[in-house]
């Protein structure tokens, strides 16, 4: 192993990094579809909210807000699976686990790529959302930002994931059911802030909590999913 | 500390596991019965009334050793779990998996009479209480891990990817907690909560007594489903045949069946 | 039994399994530089499973398993490093170019930037490199794949099948490779059910190793890897 703290030890995970980060994002965008239907998923969510809610403006503008929101994660998390589901199908999910190198950048590099891609183009949405469940521009911004960092912190946790079971074959379903739950402090403070900005209160507090625990991720799942991949080997 | 280590080697081997947690296994059993039932007839029958909330107090007997057990257990999974990977020792990795059907029943318990007191205190059976929801955000978490251990059809890749599981929501579980509690107070503020009052001696003792016996009752049902698992993935080898040798020369003796040399 | 360092790989009662039952009887074989070691056998006798265990893909069991010299598993890391696999799996993206898959894997491997024309040209698929992996016959994605076990010369070439899908020139291709690799002191391990042309360059140099199913048995449990 090379010491952590030599040049060429940054170097070379900048390199692995940016290698791996292009790689992903020439696919992503190369499949637009994979990019289009979470957004025709996220507006048909906020079509049934208004359905099940009922047409009185009163009515859906205090639920407004979290719906559009929930539309948006559910999206993301719909799309967590294609993280590494090809890798696993056409074997590079095996050359790169058996390559013997550096897989933490990688990792990095694919999380970060799925964030501009998947999670990002989520925010096309976001404007015809916003007219369909009548939502005033002045909440805007502080919809942007949280699902912003909301969907890069989900990115990073869908890695550990996904990197538990792109193995079984099992879909989204129980990835779902692993990563909502761990997902909680996310919806929660982003959800609090949207609240917060609703009722004219200070976001302060929220969005510092929601940004924590998005750089705690961050720096956390890499390893954690890089330890996933190296376990599942051996079946 | 080598021979320690040596002796706690040898003590998670599966043939001598499988020797010395048999009588353990059932002393733990027959202590959490006695236990349970001194426990239970000092908290429902001896303990005196609770001044403020009457009888429905005496539910703490279950509730809060459960919701003990419930978070113990977790942390209990995530040390095994790590054991299990960083030592790739066999035995921790079935405890990984042996007691997360045991938290979630304790979790469950403590939903269902954390749900119970809530009817008479609170008038409704479910609130969106901190510890309640966090309660029911870790019955989740146990679920996932027996999900993703159930998804595998190898045994041993599913048990080490649960322990991966178990680790990340150890470090989780305060977030979360935190999170809830957060949001909560956001919401409705503090609220009434089930242990608040001080409590007189001849309340607590009891309630000592039911941690113990919850504990012991952890203990042999953890060893019993241990047990089964091991047998389970190590059915066929040598040691496995030698330690059943009573159980299958019974059923070769049976009328009308045919004897298996093996 | 300690092999030389030279010793490219050195096994000692190796032993593949599958959910705790041993495939094969056990296998010992040193592979110096400049040898190939052609495995036999049966179909579902463990011979993709022996390769994914030398990869660290799959569980072994072994008396001693050393690489140039080191034993594993604590060498893990330096053989996967010098360690390349030819899989039925093109581990090549298809909806990227050829040259782009090239060029992830060079990185990877820290190979030198390659010129992609050129190697397009050595493996027979002149004027492709720019051609979405998608639209190649199998054939031609198995000529894509040849090319990353050349990135950063690895010492030990585990080949899976490496005829599957080829064509006559293909195959002339697949044993040229495979002799310029062996006589830059490398090693490799094959399966095929192809035969090798006798009196073929190849043939000469190739020692079987044939494995037989091993008898319904478990095997014992180590503690550690």
């Amino acid at each position: 192993m090379t010491s952590a703290r030599s040049p060429h030890f940054a170097s070379r995970w900048l390199q692995l990094l940016s290698s791996a980060l292009v790689h992903e994002l020439r696919q992503r965008l190369r499949q637009p579809s994979q990019l289009l239907h979470p957004i025709g998923f996220a507006v048909l969510v906020a079509l049934l909210f208004g359905f099940a809610v009922g047409p009185q403006p009163e009515k859906l503008t205090l639920v407004a807000p979290a719906a559009l929101f929930i539309a948006l994660l559910l999206a993301t998390f719909l799309s967590m699976e294609l993280l590494f589901s090809s890798d696993f199908e056409d074997g590079t999910l095996d050359a790169l686990s058996a390559s013997g190198r550096e897989l933490v950048p990688i990792l990095y590099g694919k999380a970060l790529a799925f964030w501009l891609a998947q999670g990002l183009s989520l925010l096309l949405a976001l404007p015809l959302l916003m007219v369909l469940l009548n939502i005033s521009v002045s909440l805007a911004p502080v919809l942007v930002f949280t699902f912003v960092m909301v969907s890069l912190g989900l990115s990073f946790l869908g890695l550990i994931g996904s990197a538990l079971t792109v193995r079984l074959r099992a879909g989204a379903m129980l990835l779902m059911l692993l990563i909502l739950p761990q997902a909680v402090p996310l919806l929660i403070f982003s959800l609090g802030a949207i609240n917060a900005a609703q009722l004219g209160d200070s976001t302060a507090a929220p969005l510092f909590y929601l940004s924590a625990v998005t750089l705690a991720l961050f720096v956390l799942a890499p390893l954690a999913a890089k330890g996933v991949l190296s376990q599942a080997i051996g079946d | 500390m080598n021979r320690l280590w040596l002796y706690l080697n040898q003590l998670g081997s599966p043939p001598n596991f499988w020797r010395w947690s048999g009588p353990w296994m059932r002393v733990s059993f027959i202590l959490a019965l006695i236990l349970t039932s001194i426990g239970l007839y000092g908290g429902l029958v001896l303990a005196p009334l609770d001044y403020l909330q009457g009888e429905t107090f005496r539910i703490i007997y279950i509730h809060v050793p459960a919701a003990v057990s419930s978070m113990s257990i977790f942390v209990f999974m995530a040390v095994q779990g790590a054991a299990a990977l960083i030592w790739r020792i066999k035995i921790c990795e079935i405890f990984v998996v042996c007691a997360a059907p045991i938290g979630a029943m304790f979790t469950v318990l403590t939903l269902v009479t954390g749900m119970l007191w809530g009817k008479p205190t609170w008038g409704t059976y479910w609130t969106w209480d901190a510890r309640l929801t966090s309660e029911l955000v870790l019955l989740f978490l146990y679920l996932g891990v027996i999900a993703l251990y159930q998804s595998y059809s190898d045994l041993r890749a599913g048990a080490r990817a649960a322990s991966v599981l178990a680790i990340i929501g150890v470090v989780n579980v305060p977030i979360i907690h935190y999170s809830v509690q957060w949001w909560s107070t956001l919401h409705q503020g503090e609220t009434i909560t089930l242990t608040g009052s001080k409590m007189h001696a001849s309340m607590l003792w009891p309630l000592l007594v039911m941690f113990v016996a919850s504990k012991l009752y952890f203990l042999g049902s953890l060893l019993l489903r241990a047990r089964v698992t091991l047998i389970e993935q190590e059915s066929g080898k040598a040691w496995v045949r030698q330690a059943l040798a009573i159980d299958t020369s019974e059923a070769t003796n049976k009328p009308g069946q045919t004897s298996v040399s093996i | 039994m300690q092999a030389a360092a030279s010793t490219i790989l050195s096994a000692r009662e190796l032993i593949g399994s599958r959910g705790g039952f041993a495939l094969f009887e056990p296998v010992s074989f040193d592979l110096q530089p400049g040898q190939l070691l052609w495995l036999e056998g049966d179909n579902g006798v463990g011979k993709t499973t022996l390769l994914r265990g030398l990869l660290g893909l799959a569980m072994l069991q072994f008396d001693s398993l050393c690489f140039l010299g080191q034993p594993l598993p604590a060498a893990r890391a330096q053989m996967q490093q010098q360690t390349r696999w030819l899989s039925h799996q093109s581990s090549l993206k298809s909806v990227l170019s050829v040259a782009q898959n090239w060029r992830f894997w060079a990185v990877l491997y820290q190979h030198p930037p390659i010129n992609a024309a050129e190697l397009a040209e050595t493996l027979g698929l002149e004027g492709l490199e720019d051609q979405p992996v998608a639209s190649l016959s199998a054939g031609q994605k198995k000529r894509a794949q040849l090319a990353l076990l050349q990135f950063g010369k690895p010492a030990l070439w585990l080949l899976d099948e490496p005829f599957a899908n080829l064509d006559q020139s293909g195959i002339a291709l697949v044993e040229r490779l495979i002799c310029e690799h062996l006589d830059a002191g490398g090693a490799a391990l094959s399966t095929s059910h192809g035969v090798l042309g006798t009196g073929s360059a190849l043939a000469k140099r190739a020692h079987a190793l044939k494995l037989r199913p091993a008898k319904l048995a478990q095997i014992d449990d180590l503690a550690h890897d």
